[in-house]
C-alpha cells in the first residue's frame, strides 16, 4: 500500500540509520585507550605468555629475519655467559632473550584477540544435523559436515542452516546474530538478492529449501575462522616491501658491526663478543620487526570489529589507497525513503484545508511516505485529537495509483502521482499548480498532488505535498572530509540524472551516477581503473558481481547473495553501505601504523650510538665521554640500559600497533608533518630520556654499575 | 677586501652564476634527452658504429649496454696503459705496472678518477688524451644517460623501454659535455691555465736549471671539472699551478664541478613535467651543501684563532694563493659532486674538516652528487623517503605518479646497501691486515681516517684522496679498483632495473591523498633519511676516526 513511486525498503536492509550509529559500538574496545584497555591487554599478554614462550622455535622465527637474528644474538651470549660467567654477560643474555620473547608476544596478542572471535564462532559450527532432500521429496538426516556443493537441505522454525547456501524455495525469518551480532532477525526468501544464508544460523520461522553453494570446511563461517585466526595471513605487498628495506637496514647495520673489530683491535679497544652483539640488536630495526606481524593481524581485527570480515590483508591495504568511493542512495548519502518536507497550496486553498487534507489522506497510510505527511502536519499545527467519525479509507492500487479517504458527508481526498489525480478529477489543474509540480520534480523531489471532490460532484487540486530524499545528517561533511584525503565520491542511483544531480548537489558528493545499470557501473570502474585510480564499492545483487569483482575494494552485503559476496573482497555483516568509509580509515590506518612505528625504530638508533658507542671506545679515545651526553655510569652500564630500553619499548608500543594510529582525516602534508613530528622527532627524543631512566637503576646492580 | 668578505663575495659569485645557468642549461639539456632529431655528426657516428638510433632499449639491454661500454673501456685503457712504451707522444716513460693499470683504467671508467700514479711522472700525453681524457667524457656521459634512464622510468607508462643508451651517450657527449667542456678551457686558459705539448726549462732563483713539466692542461682540466671526474694532469691535481694558478680559476673550476650537477635538477623537473620537483631536488642537495659548507668552512677558518695558529694552523696543505675559505669550498665541492679534484691537501684539513669531507661522500655523492649519479642518486634515496612518508599518511607509497612496491624496494635496498658494504668491508680487511699500518703516514685516528677515505672515496666514485696513505701495493690496486668498478656499475645496473620497473607500471593520478614530493616537509624528510642513514651506517667507523680526533 505505497502510495509513491519509491520502493519501499525491506525490513531487513539493515540498520542504516545513521552513519554514525554504528560506529561507537563497533570499536569501543579497541579504541578507548583507557586504564581499562590496557588492563584487558595486559591480561591478554599474561595468557599468551605461553605462546610466546612456544614461538622461540628457530622454524618459527626464521620468517622475521630481524628477530632471527636477535635469537642467534642471544644464543651466543648465553653461551658467552655459561662459558665464561661474568654479570654483564648474564644479563645481556637474559634481556636479548626477553627481547625476542617481547616481540613474540606481540605477535601472539594479536593472534590471541583473533582466536578468542573464533573460539566463538567455532561453537555456532558445532555438529549440525542436516535434512538432506532427494529429487522425490523425502528427507535424510546427515551431518553438516557431509554436505556437499549442490545438496538441498530443508530447514525448518528453530533449526540451525547446516551450512552456506541460497535459499530456492519459500521465505524465512532468520536469526544471523551468531554471525553479525546484531540480534533482529533478517529475511531470506527465495529468488531476488536476500537469497543467501550462513552456515551456523538459525532459521526462526517458516520453512525454507536452501541449495548449498560451500562444501564444509570452506564455508563462510570457516573462512572466518581461519581468516580471525591468522592461520591464512599471507603477507601483503607492502608488508613485503617493507620487510626488504628492513632487511636491508639489518645487512647495513651487520656490515657496520661485523666490520668493527678489525677498526677496534687497530684502535687498541678490542671489543668483547657480547658487546657487539648488543650493539647489532640496539641498532637493527627490532621494534617494527617484532611489531610488523601484530599490527597486520590487528588490522584483519580492527576490520573484523566493526564486522567487516576482508578475504584478504591485500583488500585491506588497497582500501587505504582507494581515490573512487561508488556508494549507493539509497540508505549510504539518503535515509532511503522520501519525507514529507513542505504542503504548497493551490491558489484559493489554505495551507492549513492543505495540511488536514493531506492528513486525512495519509492517516491509514503506513508506509514511511504516508507517515511523513501525518507527521508533518501535526508539526505544522494540525489538531491529531480531531478524526471525523465514518472516515473510509481509500487504498492504494496499481490501477488507480493513489490511496486516500472517503468522508462521511461523502467528500473524497485522493493523493497521488499528478498525473493520476489529474485523471481523477477529469479537471484541468491549475497550470500555477503544475508549475509547482514540476518546480518540485526538478529540485529532484517527488511532487504528490492532494485533490477532492466534494458530494456535489465539484473537483480541486487543493495543493502538492511535497516528498524529498532526505540526506542524512553529516553527510556533506563526511564528504568534505574524504575529498580532503583525495577521495572522490560518487553516488550512484537509479533515479533519472534530474533527481540524481539535485541530491548529489545537495549531499556534495562529486559525481553521480543516475540511471545505474550494473553494466554502467562497471563502465565506471573500468574508466576510473584506466586512469590509475583505485575503486571500492559496495553492493548485494548478483547483478552487481562483475563490478564487485572489478573494483579494487569489493564489499558485499551480508544480506546479498552468494554470488556478490563470493565477486566481492569483503563482506559487511552489518549490510551497512556507510562503513566503506570505515574501511578506508582503517586501511590507511594500517599503513600508517607501519609507516610510524618504521620511523620511530629507526629514530631510536641514535640516542643507542650515543649510548654505546662511547661505551665502547672511551678507553682508546677518552675524548669520546664527550658524546656520552646522557652521562649514563659506566660502559657496562651503558651497554645494557640500551639493549633493556630496546626491549621494553617493543612492550610499550604493542597497544599502538594493536590499537594503530590515530588517523584524523587531513590533507597528505599535515599528515605527514603531524607524525613525522611525533614518531619522528619523538623517536630521537624518548630514547635519550628512557635510556638514561634505566641507567638509573641498572649502574645499581653489583658488577655492572 | 677580508679573507671573510672575499670568501663570501666568491659564494656569492658561484650561487648567482649556478642561477644564471640553472634554466637555460636545464632546459637545454633536457631538450638533448626529449629531442627527435639527430645532428649530422651524431648521424655519422650512428653509421660508423652501426648503432640504429631509432630502436628502443628494455631496462636489461640499456644495462647491458653500459656495463659492456664500460668493461671494454676498461680492457682498452689497460691496454693502453701496459703498452706505453711502444705509444707515440709518450715522453719516454715506460708501461705502467699491470695492478696500477687496473686500478687507474677502472677508476677512470667509472667516473671516479682516483690516482694511485703521480700523473705527470707516469702517463704520457697519449694515455692522458687518447685514454684518460676519452673516459672523462665518456663516463660522465654514461652517468648522465643512466639519470636520464631514471627519469623516463617516471615519465613513461606501461612500456618496458627506457630510450637507447648509444644515443643519450652519443647526445650527452657531443651537444652538453663537449661544447661546455671548450668554452671552459678556453677561458681556464684565459686564466693562466696552461697548453701546450712542451715542457718548460728554467731557472729557479737558487740559480740551478729546472725543466717544469707542461701539457696540454686547460682541456683536460674543463673537463675534469665538467664532467665531475677529478683526475689531475699534475699529481697536486688543482693546487698545481698549472692546473689551478689563480683565485679566478679557482671559482671557475668550482663553477663547472657544480654546473651540471646542479642545472640536472632543472632537467628533471622539466622532463616529468614538474618544475618544483626539481626545485625540491636540488633544495635537498642545497641544504646539505650549504650545512657541510659552513661547517668545513668554520672547521678551517676558526683553527687560525687558536694557539696552533703560530704553527701554521690550519694553513697545512693549502695553498697561500686560495687561502681557507677557497679551500673549503673547492673541498665541499669536489666531496659533495664526485669530483675528487682537489686544490689542498685534504688529508691536512682540521678533524672536524676532513671528517665533513668524508661525510660528504659517505651520503653517497648526492650534494649535489656527480653528473648524471647525483640525480639518480638523490631520486633513489627519494624513493626510500617516499616510502616511509607514503606509509606514515596512510597510503601505499607512490612517487612521481609511480607506486613503490616490493619490486621497487628490492633494487632501491640493494642499491642501498653496495656501497656501504663496499666501503666497511674493504675498511675492515685492508685495516686487519698488519702490512697496512706500514702504508699509512699517520699513527692512531688520523691513520684509521686515511684508510677509511680510500675506501669511501673509492666505491663512492669520488677519487680524490686524504693523501698520507701510500696504497700502490698489489692489495690497495685490487681492493680500490674493485671498489669503484662494482661501486659504479653496481648501483648502476639496479637503477635502470628501478627504471625498467617504473615504467612498465601505468601512472597514478595524483589526488589530494597523495603525498606532494615537492614541499619543504618532503624535503625535509628527504634529508632527514639522508643525514640518519648515513650517520646510522657510519657512526662507529666514523668514531674511531675524525670524531674521536676533532673531539681530542
Amino acid at each position: 500500500m505505497s502510495t509513491t513511486t519509491t520502493p519501499t525498503p525491506a525490513p531487513d536492509a539493515g540498520p542504516t540509520t545513521d552513519a554514525a550509529a554504528h560506529r561507537p559500538g563497533a570499536g569501543t574496545l579497541v579504541h578507548a585507550a583507557s586504564s581499562t584497555g590496557l588492563r584487558v591487554l595486559a591480561a591478554q599478554a599474561l595468557a599468551q605468555l605461553p605462546e610466546a614462550f612456544r614461538k622461540l622455535d628457530p622454524r618459527h622465527l626464521w620468517r622475521s629475519p630481524v628477530l632471527f637474528l636477535v635469537w642467534c644474538g642471544s644464543v651466543l651470549t648465553t653461551v658467552v655467559a655459561v662459558v665464561d660467567p661474568s654479570a654483564f654477560a648474564t644479563w645481556l643474555a637474559v634481556w636479548l632473550w626477553l627481547t625476542v620473547l617481547f616481540g613474540n608476544l606481540a605477535e601472539a596478542v594479536a593472534e590471541g584477540r583473533g582466536k578468542a572471535q573464533a573460539a566463538s564462532l567455532r561453537a555456532t559450527r558445532s555438529d549440525t544435523v542436516a535434512r538432506l532432500l532427494d529429487d522425490t521429496g523425502a528427507t535424510t538426516s546427515v551431518p553438516s559436515t557431509r554436505l556437499r556443493v549442490g545438496d538441498r537441505v530443508v530447514v525448518e522454525a528453530g533449526e540451525v542452516i547446516p551450512g552456506d547456501g541460497d535459499v530456492v524455495e519459500g521465505i524465512a525469518s532468520v536469526d544471523e546474530s551468531a554471525i553479525t551480532g546484531e540480534s533482529a532477525p533478517v529475511i531470506r526468501e527465495a529468488g531476488g538478492d536476500r537469497s543467501a544464508v550462513t552456515g551456523g544460523t538459525t532459521v526462526l520461522s517458516d520453512r525454507i529449501v536452501v541449495r548449498i553453494t560451500a562444501a564444509a570446511g570452506e564455508s563462510f563461517l570457516d573462512k572466518m575462522i581461519s581468516l580471525v585466526e591468522g592461520t591464512s595471513r599471507r603477507r601483503t605487498p607492502n608488508e613485503i616491501a617493507l620487510s626488504i628495506l628492513l632487511v636491508s637496514l639489518t645487512l647495513v647495520f651487520l656490515a657496520a658491526v661485523a666490520t668493527l673489530p678489525p677498526m677496534a683491535d687497530y684502535a687498541g679497544a678490542p671489543q668483547e663478543l657480547v658487546v657487539l652483539i648488543a650493539l647489532l640488536v640496539c641498532l637493527i630495526p627490532t621494534t617494527i620487526g617484532a611489531l610488523l606481524s601484530a599490527i597486520g593481524i590487528a588490522g584483519m581485527d580492527r576490520l573484523v570489529r566493526v564486522n567487516v570480515l576482508a578475504m584478504s590483508g591485500r583488500a585491506v591495504e588497497a582500501a587505504g589507497d582507494v581515490s573512487t568511493l561508488l556508494l549507493d542512495k539509497t540508505g549510504t548519502i539518503t535515509y532511503g525513503n522520501r519525507q514529507a518536507s513542505a504542503f504548497l497550496p493551490a491558489p484559493g486553498v489554505t495551507e492549513e484545508e492543505l495540511r488536514d487534507a493531506a492528513r486525512l489522506a495519509s492517516l491509514a497510510d503506513q508506509t514511511p511516505e504516508g507517515r511523513s505527511i501525518v507527521t508533518l502536519a501535526l508539526s505544522q499545527g494540525a489538531d491529531d485529537q480531531d478524526l471525523p467519525a465514518g472516515l473510509d479509507f481509500v487504498e492504494f492500487t496499481a490501477q488507480t495509483r493513489m490511496s486516500g479517504v472517503d468522508l462521511a458527508d461523502g467528500t473524497q481526498i485522493r493523493k497521488g502521482a499528478s498525473s493520476a489525480i489529474a485523471a481523477w478529477l477529469g479537471v484541468d489543474i491549475d497550470p500555477r499548480v503544475i508549475a509547482t509540480v514540476d518546480d518540485i520534480a526538478r529540485q529532484g523531489g517527488t511532487p504528490l498532488l492532494i485533490g477532492s471532490q466534494g458530494p456535489g460532484g465539484e473537483s480541486a487540486a487543493l495543493g502538492v505535498v511535497h516528498l524529498k530524499d532526505v540526506v542524512k545528517d553529516g553527510m556533506a561533511d563526511r564528504f568534505a572530509q574524504l575529498r580532503s584525503m583525495g577521495i572522490r565520491t560518487v553516488m550512484v542511483t537509479g533515479d533519472n540524472a534530474l533527481t540524481a544531480r539535485a541530491i548529489a548537489d545537495e549531499a556534495g558528493v562529486d559525481d553521480f551516477l543516475a540511471e545505474a545499470t550494473p553494466e554502467d557501473k562497471l563502465d565506471y570502474i573500468r574508466k576510473e581503473q584506466a586512469g590509475g585510480r583505485l575503486v571500492a564499492m559496495t553492493g548485494d545483487g548478483t547483478n552487481d558481481a562483475p563490478a564487485l569483482a572489478a573494483a579494487d575494494v569489493g564489499v558485499a552485503m551480508n544480506s546479498g547473495t552468494s554470488a556478490a559476496k563470493e565477486a566481492g573482497n569483503m563482506v559487511d555483516l552489518d549490510s551497512d553501505p556507510t562503513k566503506l568509509i570505515d574501511i578506508v580509515e582503517i586501511g590507511k590506518q594500517l599503513l600508517i601504523t607501519r609507516g610510524a612505528l618504521t620511523t620511530f625504530s629507526i629514530a631510536n638508533d641514535i640516542a643507542k650510538y650515543f649510548a654505546i658507542i662511547p661505551a665502547m671506545f672511551v678507553a682508546a679515545y677518552p675524548s669520546l665521554d664527550a658524546l656520552n651526553v646522557m652521562g649514563l655510569a659506566t660502559p657496562r652500564s651503558a651497554i645494557l640500559s640500551a639493549v633493556i630500553f630496546n626491549a621494553l619499548v617493543i612492550v610499550a608500543l604493542i597497544p599502538l600497533a594493536l590499537r594503530g594510529v590515530r588517523f584524523r582525516p587531513a590533507a597528505a602534508t599535515e599528515v605527514l608533518r603531524r607524525n613525522m613530528l611525533v614518531f619522528g622527532l619523538g623517536g630521537v627524543l624518548v630514547p635519550f630520556v628512557g635510556i638514561k631512566l634505566i641507567d638509573l637503576l641498572v649502574s645499581t646492580i653489583p658488577g655492572i654499575g | 677586501m677580508s679573507d671573510t668578505l672575499a670568501g663570501l663575495v666568491s659564494i656569492a659569485a658561484l650561487v648567482a652564476l649556478l642561477a644564471l645557468a640553472y634554466r637555460p642549461l636545464g632546459d637545454y639539456m633536457a631538450a638533448v634527452y626529449s629531442s627527435d632529431r639527430h645532428l649530422r655528426a651524431e648521424r655519422l657516428v650512428y653509421r660508423l658504429t652501426g648503432v640504429d638510433p631509432r630502436a628502443e632499449q628494455s631496462a636489461r639491454s640499456y644495462a647491458v649496454s653500459v656495463v659492456g661500454f664500460s668493461l671494454v673501456g676498461v680492457v682498452l685503457l689497460m691496454a693502453m696503459q701496459l703498452a706505453q712504451a711502444h705509444l707515440p707522444f709518450s715522453r719516454d716513460l715506460p708501461g705502467v705496472p699491470f695492478w696500477m693499470s687496473f686500478n687507474t683504467a677502472a677508476s677512470f671508467v667509472a667516473n671516479t678518477n682516483w690516482q694511485s700514479y703521480a700523473g705527470e711522472s707516469t702517463l704520457g700525453f697519449t694515455v692522458q688524451m687518447a685514454g684518460l681524457a676519452v673516459q672523462n667524457f665518456a663516463s660522465a656521459a654514461v652517468g648522465m644517460a643512466v639519470a636520464v634512464a631514471l627519469i623516463r622510468g617516471f615519465t613513461r607508462a606501461r612500456t618496458g623501454n627506457l630510450g637507447n643508451f648509444w644515443v643519450d651517450l652519443t647526445r650527452g657527449t657531443l651537444r652538453i659535455l663537449l661544447p661546455i667542456a671548450a668554452v671552459g678551457a678556453v677561458l681556464l686558459m684565459a686564466g693562466g691555465v696552461v697548453q701546450t705539448f712542451s715542457d718548460t726549462p728554467m731557472d729557479t732563483l737558487a740559480g740551478h736549471g729546472q725543466v717544469l713539466t707542461g701539457g696540454p692542461v686547460a682541456s683536460q682540466e674543463a673537463i675534469k671539472e665538467l664532467g665531475t671526474n677529478g683526475g689531475g694532469f699534475f699529481n697536486s691535481n688543482s693546487a698545481h699551478p698549472f692546473e689551478n694558478p689563480n683565485g679566478y680559476t679557482n671559482l671557475l673550476e668550482v663553477l663547472l664541478i657544480l654546473l651540471i650537477p646542479v642545472c640536472l635538477t632543472r632537467t628533471l623537473g622539466t622532463l616529468v613535467g614538474n618544475r618544483r620537483q626539481g626545485l625540491a631536488v636540488l633544495a635537498a642537495m642545497g641544504v646539505l651543501f650549504a650545512v657541510s659548507l659552513a661547517a668545513v668552512t668554520a672547521a678551517e677558518v676558526g683553527a687560525r684563532s687558536q694557539a696552533a695558529q703560530a704553527a701554521g694552523a690550519a694553513m697545512e696543505g693549502k695553498e697561500t694563493r686560495f687561502g681557507e675559505w677557497a679551500s673549503a669550498l673547492f673541498a665541499v665541492a669536489t666531496t659533495g659532486t664526485s669530483t675528487g679534484a682537489v686544490n689542498a691537501s685534504h688529508d691536512s684539513l682540521t678533524p672536524t674538516g676532513g671528517g665533513m669531507v668524508l661525510l660528504n661522500m659517505m651520503f653517497g655523492e648526492v650534494t649535489p652528487g656527480g653528473v648524471g649519479s647525483g640525480v639518480y642518486g638523490m631520486l633513489v634515496l627519494a624513493i626510500v623517503a617516499v616510502f616511509i612518508a607514503g606509509l606514515m599518511v596512510g597510503r601505499t607509497p607512490e612517487f612521481l605518479g609511480k607506486k613503490i612496491g616490493a619490486r621497487q624496494m628490492t633494487y632501491v635496498a640493494t642499491y642501498m646497501l653496495v656501497t656501504p658494504a663496499l666501503v666497511l668491508v674493504g675498511t675492515g680487511v685492508a685495516i686487519a691486515l698488519g702490512s697496512t699500518s706500514d702504508a699509512l703516514g699517520n699513527p692512531g685516528g688520523h691513520g684509521f681516517s686515511e684508510v677509511l677515505y680510500a675506501y669511501t672515496s673509492g666505491a663512492n666514485n669520488n677519487g680524490s684522496a686524504f693523501g698520507g696513505i701510500t696504497v700502490t701495493s698489489d692489495f690497495f690496486q685490487i681492493t680500490i679498483g674493485l671498489a669503484m668498478l662494482l661501486g659504479r656499475l653496481v648501483p648502476i645496473v639496479l637503477v635502470l632495473l628501478l627504471a625498467g620497473s617504473l615504467a612498465e607500471q601505468g601512472r597514478v593520478p595524483t589526488t589530494a591523498g597523495t603525498l606532494p614530493t615537492h614541499k619543504p616537509v618532503f624535503v625535509t624528510l628527504l634529508v632527514g633519511v639522508v643525514v640518519v642513514f648515513t650517520a646510522l651506517t657510519y657512526f662507529p667507523a666514523l668514531s674511531l676516526g675524525p670524531i674521536a680526533e676533532a673531539l681530542a
